[in-house]
Parts: structure tokens; C-alpha cells; sequence
């Protein structure tokens, strides 16, 4: 049973390393090609921050430099990192909490091997554009230096070895084109874009996004939801479950990813309608049914590198039952050094016993005395899943996840009860095809989308 | 700094609408202007390469071979008319007029006053230079379709949630 009381506890030093990152935040508000006292002060603090540990001596000559206002790119680089590092504690803090909130033990990380070699030139360029960006500050955005990202982007996006880079600096990108000019923001999402351009920063090391499998896995998978990202030209479905060993080894919280480039006009049933081909655990989550693997490639975190060959479709397994027999018996996987963030937290739960209630600030579910955020915007919109039915439900599997401030968790699934029987509605329900009405009319949209474009792509694309 | 300033995973540019795409498969509000690609009716090997200038109006709209579109000659044709309509579907009429920096009147303003209030400022033509940039956009923008996808997780994807909100 979740111990939703101890998710509200203040957790020591958390609120001193989140000033020295909001501090830094406000510096790249302004840009560093002529900083401020206040950015200075903001530098010094990151410095600060970071004092005991083996980054101190960089990142303290970065800070001195970037304040005289002549900091390059590796300074920028060290900074990135000396801000990565106190988000990177702070997850660690929170992640401690979740898994005494939810009595789960974390697993161990161990380093995997290095992967294939990344070509050096194109991330040169990813560090040159963000370095720019440093220097002009988010309030100095404007559409040149914006559309530098165009050509970085553009030569990434075909070696399937970038695609995290990528996926990043596109969406990325695509965000600060439609704040041009940043002159005229009225308020900067100052969090966020620093995060995407630490990301950033440290995905243009050699190596930074290695991930090579750890094993591989054999026996049951059974899915608890689906959980969707999607950005105007990019999307990605994650199925968390658990797998069961068939040595009978200990169960162990996995995922499975699929992720495809997109034009931004494909949007909806049409995102689901592009993953779909390419893994076949989406058809059975929205057919409930478990799969059985033989010898699928797992990293060490847990992710599955999923392939149609070593999986077959398995028996009818519910996600509540899951929810409420294999959850609670299965480990969770270590987190990679580098995704070390409070975003990346998203730790599968089973909730029930709490009452829905609306109000201000949206849907709560009170629980064990205390009032738990439901993010009901996360839900995808090509579903069968609403805001309404979670209001309604009488029992929810979510990831619990962190975001300014405090801890919330989004739906995967409901439980409701109609004519007092208890009815499941899954949000990724829709993921490997619906007959449900609704449903039907948006793939047919989708697919009437997705013709056009095809279609135009044939007669124009090869001229 | 509010919620909104310190959160990771604010929603900060809402995803485009659904529309059909058969006459207009492509429209984008970027480089300063609302620009896009509009099927020819009659050919379909042919498509018009449209645009409008951000708070100016300066327009342009000529074909794929660089060939001026007989119908934009002083004022809008038919295909910056579609272009309009459609970038009103796709984004929102609030956030067209805002990137083309349109005061639409009070009430509950749609396309007709979008397009109303820009032909009202008595637009000039420009020339064709902006249809080659745009077209070379348009197939980037396809050549998306081809890419492959993978099943290596890609976890920078936290930070891009989905949003029930639109445009
Ligand atoms: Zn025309």
C-alpha cells in the first residue's frame, strides 16, 4: 500500500540545491555576452553549490569566466554539467522517497559498455548552437539563432545512433521558434529551457547516451498502461509492466519504448497508428493480454530493446490484477547517471481508497490524510480515457512523477464502477487499434492524414 | 519564480489541430511569416507555394517551377485564402493573429476577420524569393515520414508530455 504521508514530508537540502538551479536558471534568462551582478551572483552560487565535489575546480573556473563574460564552450559545457549534478541529487532524494512511499528497494547500477561510436563533427555543431543560445539569453532569442538548430537537426535525425539528440534539440528548437522574438515573451519557462539546454550540453559528450543491453530477458511480460511523449515531430509510447523471470527470479518493473520521427500534422489516433507496426505489445495491451519473451535484449535500467522476433502474444492478463498482485512484488531497475532528473521519474503505483475530489488547482485524490496532484493532462487524447472517468474511479494505476515542487501522479488506468460492477478503462487503450466508435472516426481521420502526406511525398520527395 | 516558471515539463507550444490535409498539406507559422503549400486543383503534379509577411502582409504565391500564381495579382488569391483558413484550423485563430501581429476586433473573431484585417492594410506583393526556402521546408517536413523508427528508449522524451489542450 502507497504511504501517500511520507510523498509530503519536506526532504532535507532539496530546497538549497533547487535555489542554486533557479538561481542559474535566471542567468540563462538574460544570456552571458554582457552578465549582470545578479548573474554573476547566480554563477557564484552554482559554483558554490558544487564545491565538494570533483567537478569544483571546473566549474568554479567556468563561473569566473562566463561572469568577465568570455566563458567557451567547455565552460559551458562544466556549468551544464555542475547543474545536472544538483538536479541529479535532488532526483535522488526524491527517488529515496518514492520507493519508501511505494516499499520498493532500488536496484544497483552497474555502467554498461560503451556503444557505438558517435560521429564528432554534428555534435560540434549541436554544442556551437547551444553555446550560442548561452550567450544570447532566452530574453535574446530570435528566429536566426534559432534556426541554427535546422541543419544540426537535419543531419542527426537519419543515424538512428542521434536519435535522442535529436529528438531533443528538434522539440527543443521547435519551442523557441514559437517564442521568437524573446524580447516579447511575457514569461520564460526559465526550468524547462534550462533543462533542455543542459540536456543538450551533455549529449554532445562522446559516449553520454550509451546504451547498450545488460542481458537479456525471458518469461512473462504483463503490461499495467501505456504512456505517451510527443512533440510536433517526434513520439514515443513507453508500456511499463512487469517481468516475470521465467527462473523464477525475482519480478522486475520493465518498460518497452517505441519511438518514431513525425510530421507535426500527424497528431492523435495517427501518433499510435506510426508506432504500431513496430511493436506489437501496443495490440496487447489494448487487447489485455500478457507476452511472452524469449531472450529480449534488456538494459540495465530496465528498458526493453524491443523486437516483434523474441516476444509472442501470451495469455489474457488484466492490469488491475497486475496492479494489485505482481506490482507489488516487483523490483524497480537503477536509473543511468545522466537520467538522473526529477522529469525522469515516473515510478508505476497502484492507488485505491482515495476519494477524487475537483478543485482549484484541478483533480486531487485525497489519500491517507494528504492530497495528491492528478497531472489528468498527461492523458493522450486519442483514447477512451477522461479527466471525468478518473474523477469518477475508484482505483487508478499512474506513475508517480515530480514537477515544481511537489509530487503527482499521472493515470494509466482506472477503475470505475458501473452498475456496481468495476469497469477498467486503460488511457493507451486505443494504442494497437480500437472498434471503439469514437475511436474508429479518429483513426480514419488519421489515416486520411497520413494518405496525404504519403502521397505527396511520393510525387514530390524524389525530384 | 511561479509553478509555471520552475516547472520541467510545462506545455509551451500546444500540438497542432487535426485537419484534413488534402487541399493545404503543409502550413507553418515560421521565419516571420504564415507560409505553406497548397495543392493545385486542376494538376497534381503542381503545387503553390504561398506566404505572408508578419505584421506587413507582404505576400507571395507561385508555383513549385517558380511560375507566379495568376490569381495574386494586388490582393490575396484563392490559395493564401486557403493558406489563411487552414493555419486558423491548425494553430487557432488567437495564435495566428498573434504571430502575424493582427489586433483582431472584439467578440468572437474567425478567419473572415483574420483575413479581413490583413487584406485591409492593403498589402503589397513581394517577389518570389521566400517560395524556395518554403518548398525546401515542406519536403523536410515529408521526409520526416521516412525516417525510421526505434525502440531504443529515448528518455529526453520525459520532458514533452502530451496535452488534452489545443491550440
Ligand atoms: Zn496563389
Amino acid at each position: 500500500m502507497m504511504r501517500a504521508d511520507l510523498l509530503a514530508d519536506p526532504v532535507d537540502g532539496l530546497d538549497e540545491a533547487l535555489a542554486a538551479v533557479a538561481a542559474f536558471d535566471e542567468v540563462l534568462v538574460g544570456g552571458l555576452l554582457r552578465p549582470q551582478p545578479a548573474q554573476a551572483a547566480g554563477l557564484a552560487g552554482l559554483a558554490a553549490a558544487v564545491a565538494g565535489t570533483p567537478l569544483a575546480a571546473k566549474v568554479a573556473e567556468a563561473a569566473e569566466k562566463a561572469v568577465a563574460g568570455a566563458a567557451d564552450e567547455d565552460h559551458f559545457v562544466a556549468l551544464a554539467a555542475a547543474r545536472s549534478a544538483l538536479l541529479g541529487s535532488v532526483h535522488d532524494a526524491l527517488t529515496d522517497r518514492v520507493q519508501q512511499a511505494a516499499g520498493r528497494t532500488p536496484g544497483e547500477w552497474t555502467a554498461p559498455a560503451p556503444a557505438a561510436q558517435q560521429p564528432a563533427g554534428v555534435l560540434a555543431a549541436a554544442r556551437s548552437w547551444l553555446a550560442d543560445l548561452a550567450r544570447c539569453g532566452w530574453r535574446g532569442i530570435d528566429h536566426d539563432v534559432v534556426s541554427g538548430a535546422a541543419q544540426v537537426v537535419g543531419a542527426m535525425l537519419p543515424d538512428p545512433a542521434l536519435r535522442r539528440q535529436a529528438a531533443l534539440l528538434d522539440g527543443f528548437a521547435a519551442e523557441l521558434a514559437a517564442s521568437c522574438p524573446g524580447s516579447a515573451l511575457e514569461r520564460v519557462p526559465a526550468r524547462r529551457w534550462a533543462d533542455l539546454w543542459s540536456r543538450g550540453m551533455l549529449l554532445t559528450l562522446p559516449g553520454a547516451t550509451a546504451a547498450a543491453p545488460a542481458g537479456t530477458a525471458t518469461g512473462r511480460l504483463l503490461p499495467l498502461g501505456v504512456d505517451l511523449h510527443e512533440h510536433a515531430t517526434a513520439v514515443q509510447a513507453q508500456v511499463h509492466g512487469v517481468f516475470e523471470p521465467a527462473d523464477g527470479g525475482t519480478p522486475l518493473l520493465v518498460r518497452a519504448s517505441v519511438s518514431a520521427p513525425k510530421p507535426d500534422t500527424v497528431v492523435g489516433a495517427g501518433l499510435w497508428q506510426l508506432l504500431r507496426p513496430h511493436m506489437s505489445l501496443l495490440a496487447a495491451v489494448s487487447e489485455g493480454r500478457s507476452m511472452d519473451l524469449v531472450g529480449m535484449p534488456v538494459t540495465a535500467e530496465g528498458d526493453l530493446l524491443w523486437s516483434d522476433a523474441y516476444a509472442r502474444q501470451g495469455e489474457a492478463a488484466d492490469a488491475f490484477s497486475t496492479a494489485r498482485v505482481a506490482l507489488p512484488t516487483a523490483a524497480g531497475g537503477p536509473t543511468a547517471p545522466l537520467d538522473r532528473h526529477p522529469a525522469r521519474i515516473a515510478v508505476p503505483v497502484f492507488l485505491e481508497g482515495y476519494t477524487a475530489e475537483t478543485g482549484d488547482e484541478g483533480l486531487v485524490f485525497a489519500l491517507a490524510g494528504q492530497r495528491l496532484a492528478v497531472d489528468t493532462d498527461r492523458i493522450p487524447a486519442a483514447g477512451p480515457l477522461t479527466p471525468e472517468a478518473v474523477a469518477a474511479s475508484v482505483a487508478c494505476i499512474g506513475l508517480l512523477r515530480w514537477d515544481a515542487g511537489s509530487f503527482l501522479v499521472q493515470p494509466l488506468a482506472v477503475e470505475t464502477t458501473v452498475r456496481k460492477k468495476p469497469v477498467a478503462v486503460q488511457a493507451g487503450a486505443w494504442a494497437g487499434g480500437t472498434a471503439d466508435k469514437a475511436g474508429v472516426k479518429a483513426e480514419k481521420a488519421a489515416t486520411d492524414a497520413a494518405a496525404v502526406l504519403r502521397e505527396r511525398a511520393g510525387r514530390l520527395l524524389r525530384k | 519564480m511561479s509553478d509555471w516558471e520552475r516547472s520541467s515539463t510545462v506545455r509551451v507550444v500546444p500540438p497542432a489541430r487535426a485537419r484534413r490535409l488534402a487541399k493545404v498539406p503543409f502550413v507553418e507559422l515560421a521565419d516571420g511569416r504564415l507560409q505553406g503549400v497548397v495543392s493545385s486543383g486542376s494538376d497534381i503534379e503542381r503545387v503553390y507555394v504561398s506566404s505572408v509577411e508578419a505584421a506587413g502582409f507582404t505576400f507571395a504565391c507561385s508555383t513549385n517551377n517558380n511560375r507566379p500564381c495568376g490569381g495574386a495579382r494586388g490582393y490575396f488569391c484563392n490559395h493564401i485564402r486557403a493558406l489563411i483558413g487552414e493555419a486558423v484550423l491548425q494553430y487557432g485563430v488567437e495564435r495566428v493573429a498573434r504571430y502575424m501581429r493582427v489586433d483582431l476586433p472584439d467578440g468572437e473573431p474567425g478567419v473572415i476577420e483574420l483575413h479581413g484585417a490583413m487584406s485591409a492594410a492593403r498589402p503589397a506583393q513581394g517577389d518570389r524569393a521566400a517560395a524556395a526556402p518554403v518548398f525546401s521546408r515542406f519536403l523536410r517536413h515529408l521526409a520526416y515520414l521516412e525516417l525510421a523508427p526505434t525502440t531504443a528508449p529515448l528518455p529526453e522524451m520525459q520532458w514533452f508530455p502530451p496535452t488534452r489542450g489545443v491550440a
